[in-house]
């Protein structure tokens, strides 16, 4: 593996008493994107502003290519990195191309009051490859905030540095600029360049990042590629709520949901913690698995189809599942799996779920002491068997609580208080 | 258009413009001069340096006269047009030296003011923002107010009180080598409010040379001789050739200080270095002609409507258009039968064409 182009060594910062960096080391190859996550507060905006040179750190090096940024000056350490920053709005009027200009600040003389020929191709190679150049003679001001932070990616790609560092480069913009400004960084990242960006959307850092550093509390929580931080083992504690990971169906990268249900964290207090099976898949499935996570129970599911939601959200949570391929009837052994599953359950949540023809979600609705039903479709529209599944349906109805997503805890109470008291008489 | 060829058409035409303004400035006064008069008598008046040498002089220090070394500059006058004598003395002597050193009086107002306003990111910076005006004000007046308390004459007086200001200024601002230019703002119009009023207590001490010191304070070039023009010109020359090689620092800096600091700028150091330039810049200026307000505030606005936020090109045309600026107002200033002090006029004239032009062009810099 090649030397790496930056190297950050035990690097720790303070301001005042709070230690906002507390012995950060992390290394970024050419030829790499590494996106920065963590929460606000983490201590990202701090890390980049060590390693672009605003702030010295307290303690530890910085240095890209072998050089420390504490052997640098000013000048010298911005012909290394090249920094696009949070926020591009500019209250003067100057035109883009004399922005994209500024870029080539650290490579001129004192006595220059021009631009050089070497100035000029950086400046239109810069114009060219941010898509900027026809509009090189309007004022920075009179730009979107899309149109003006590709104008700043411009001047530091004029900066000509090795290291671009980018401090939320897309936390003002619409998503479509979001995806294009890190598009065109993914592009750029390569040619011996490398990129590191504090990037707040977890999925677009995902997406467009090699690897992941999750920052929290000031210390790196979790490094590598996005699948292997993008977990709720990593994300809970550092995010301090619960989250899902589940694959993009779009673009098959992790994103990630915070706060599924109420956005508290599981902790167990405040409920018995209930063995609860979840029959049902596809977006209702996944909301229900993931509330009843919230809300401290210990939820299993099944049979789920390969592909589906529901299955996502409980592998990132980790609970025991059933599971069948994504086409052709439901795999017996699966039903077999969830059966064994249901048996060890108080409660069944028949979620949304199809009733076909061989009805196997009523045979695993029926198999537990108590049943939640989740109707968000009408019946009719999700009953693929006869008259008599209906009626049966209708039967395990009036033994059943039926309840939204959103009361889905208090309703798992009940059916558990419903189903005592049924048992004792 | 590069940006050499804009900053060349720009200063050729101003510098044209103030030219003709010096010259047409020249034939108003009490006796009427047809232009090619004052034309010649201007030119027989250009001095080119041919020499130095220098003689032992004597220095009044603290009332002592002390040995002094002085330089001597020798001229060679290339021009030699025979007009009346009188007509020569009235431009050459009267006239000119006050013509130029409003020139030059406006043209470190105007770059000095560029410079603040761009520094401080600030529309109402002017080059009096930290409280450079005010301490050469507490010079002045109290030189005039009680003479025997200060050992030196009264443009002296007035430049250390400036510099003295602005230095202290800068040093209750900083703190661990850093000066926040907000702070600066605040500690500078602490300390112009504290000396406004010593210097209203000087004023009410001064007896009868109160008016003496209410006309200082307006701003004026009254009774300006060469000797005024030999101290403030050279300074102001080296001091504004000293600030332009920072113009492109100053374009970064406008970015922000972080952002100036990613590409390179030595943001603490600039700062300081432009802080001290301008500064001395606007001292240089105002022990000679008193507070005249208004000039480095408005100017370096029109010319930002007009040429664009652009420091290479806004910092010689800012100083340019002051110096014009205050040529044509103190022209009005003393052809008024009963003479204005030239600082009533640049308020006057100036307010109304900067609202002008605010209300004309929606303004959204600065």
């Amino acid at each position: 593996m090649s030397e790496p182009l930056l190297s950050v060594t035990d690097v720790s910062a303070a301001f005042g008493d709070a230690r906002v960096l507390d012995s950060v080391s992390l290394a970024v190859r050419r030829g790499e994107f590494v996106g920065l996550v963590g929460p606000n507060g983490a201590g990202k905006t701090t890390l980049l502003r060590t390693i672009n040179g605003v702030r010295d750190p307290d303690e530890g090096t910085v240095s890209v290519d072998g050089d420390r940024r504490a052997d640098c000056s000013a000048r010298e350490w911005s012909r290394r990195v090249a920094t696009v920053p949070q926020d591009t709005s500019v209250s003067f009027s100057f035109r883009v191309a004399d922005v994209v200009e500024m870029g080539r600040a650290p490579h001129r003389r004192r006595t220059q009051f021009g631009t050089t020929e070497t100035d000029r191709r950086r400046i239109e190679d810069a114009l060219e490859l941010t898509n900027t150049a026809d509009m090189r003679d309007r004022p920075i001001d009179e730009l979107s905030g899309g149109e003006r932070q590709r104008v700043f990616v411009a001047r530091a790609l004029a900066q000509d540095t090795p290291l671009l560092a980018l401090d939320e480069p897309t936390a003002s913009l619409d998503v479509n600029h979001q995806v294009e400004i890190l598009r065109l960084v993914q592009a750029l990242v390569g040619e011996g360049r490398a990129a590191l960006g504090a990037i707040h959307d977890l999925e677009l850092a995902a997406r467009f990042c090699d690897r992941l550093v999750l920052l929290s509390d000031g210390g790196i929580r979790a490094i590598g590629p996005p699948e292997s931080v993008l977990r709720s083992e990593a994300l809970d504690p550092a995010f301090e709520t619960t989250t899902v990971a589940t694959t993009n169906p779009v673009t098959g990268t992790p994103t990630v949901t915070a706060g599924a249900g109420d956005g508290t964290p599981a902790d167990g207090t405040g409920v018995d913690a209930e063995r609860v099976h979840v029959v049902g898949g596809g977006q209702v499935g996944a909301r229900a698995i993931a509330t009843l996570r919230d809300a401290g129970h210990e939820p299993s599911a099944g049979v789920l189809r390969d592909g589906d939601i529901a299955l996502e959200t409980a592998r990132s949570l980790a609970i025991p599942v059933a599971t069948t391929p994504a086409v052709g009837p439901a795999d017996s052994d699966a039903i077999a799996a969830a059966h064994d599953l249901v048996a060890d359950a108080a409660v069944v949540v028949l979620a949304d779920a199809d009733i076909g023809s061989r009805q196997w979600t009523l045979d695993l609705a029926e198999g537990a002491p108590a049943t939640v039903l989740i109707e968000a479709r009408p019946l009719a529209e999700r009953l693929y068997a006869g008259e008599r599944a209906r009626e049966r349906y209708e039967r395990l109805r009036e033994r059943s609580v039926t309840a939204d997503l959103d009361a889905l805890p208090s309703a798992i109470e009940t059916a558990v208080v419903t189903a005592t008291r049924l048992a004792d008489d | 258009m590069r940006i050499r060829y804009r900053v060349a058409v720009w200063s050729g035409l101003l510098l044209a413009a103030l030219v003709a303004a010096v010259l047409a400035s020249a034939t108003i006064g009490p006796v009427e001069l047809r232009v090619p008069v004052v034309a010649k008598a201007a030119l027989n008046a250009v001095g080119i340096p041919v020499g130095l040498g220098t003689s032992i002089g004597t220095a009044s220090i603290a009332g002592a006269s002390l040995p002094w070394p002085t330089v001597d500059v020798q001229y060679a006058y290339p021009f030699a047009f025979q007009i009346a004598p009188t007509s020569e003395l009235i431009v050459r002597s009267i006239r000119l030296p006050r013509i130029v050193l409003g020139a030059t009086v406006g043209f470190a107002l105007g770059g000095a003011g560029t410079v603040m306003q761009g520094f401080f990111r600030n529309p109402m910076a002017d080059p009096s923002i930290i409280g450079v005006s005010t301490g050469a004000a507490v010079g002045a007046v109290a030189t005039i107010a009680v003479p025997m308390a200060v050992p030196f004459g009264l443009q002296t007086a007035a430049f250390l009180g400036a510099v003295v200001t602005a230095s202290v200024v800068y040093l209750l601002a900083t703190e661990g080598g850093r000066t926040p230019v907000a702070t600066l703002l605040l500690a500078g119009v602490a300390v112009q409010t504290f000396l406004g009023a010593v210097v209203s207590f000087l004023l009410l001490q001064s007896g009868e040379s109160l008016e003496e010191a209410v006309y200082w304070l307006m701003g004026n070039l009254y009774g300006a001789g060469w000797a005024d023009v030999g101290a403030t010109l050279p300074a102001t020359v080296v001091l504004f050739l000293a600030l332009v090689p920072f113009a492109r620092d100053l374009n970064v800096l406008m970015l922000g200080e972080k952002d100036a600091q990613t590409l390179g700028i030595p943001v603490e150091w600039t700062k300081r270095l432009l802080l001290a330039l301008s500064s001395l810049l606007t001292a240089a200026a105002v022990a000679v002609a008193g507070v005249i307000g208004f000039v480095g505030l408005i100017v370096p606005h029109v010319m930002r409507l007009i040429v664009g936020p652009d420091h290479r090109l806004l910092l010689p045309t800012s100083a340019l258009a002051g110096a014009l600026f205050l040529v044509v107002t103190d022209t009005i200033a003393r052809a008024n039968p009963q003479e204005l002090p030239v600082g009533i006029v640049t308020a006057a004239l100036g307010a109304p064409f900067f609202l002008f032009l605010l209300r004309r062009r929606e303004v959204h810099e600065l």
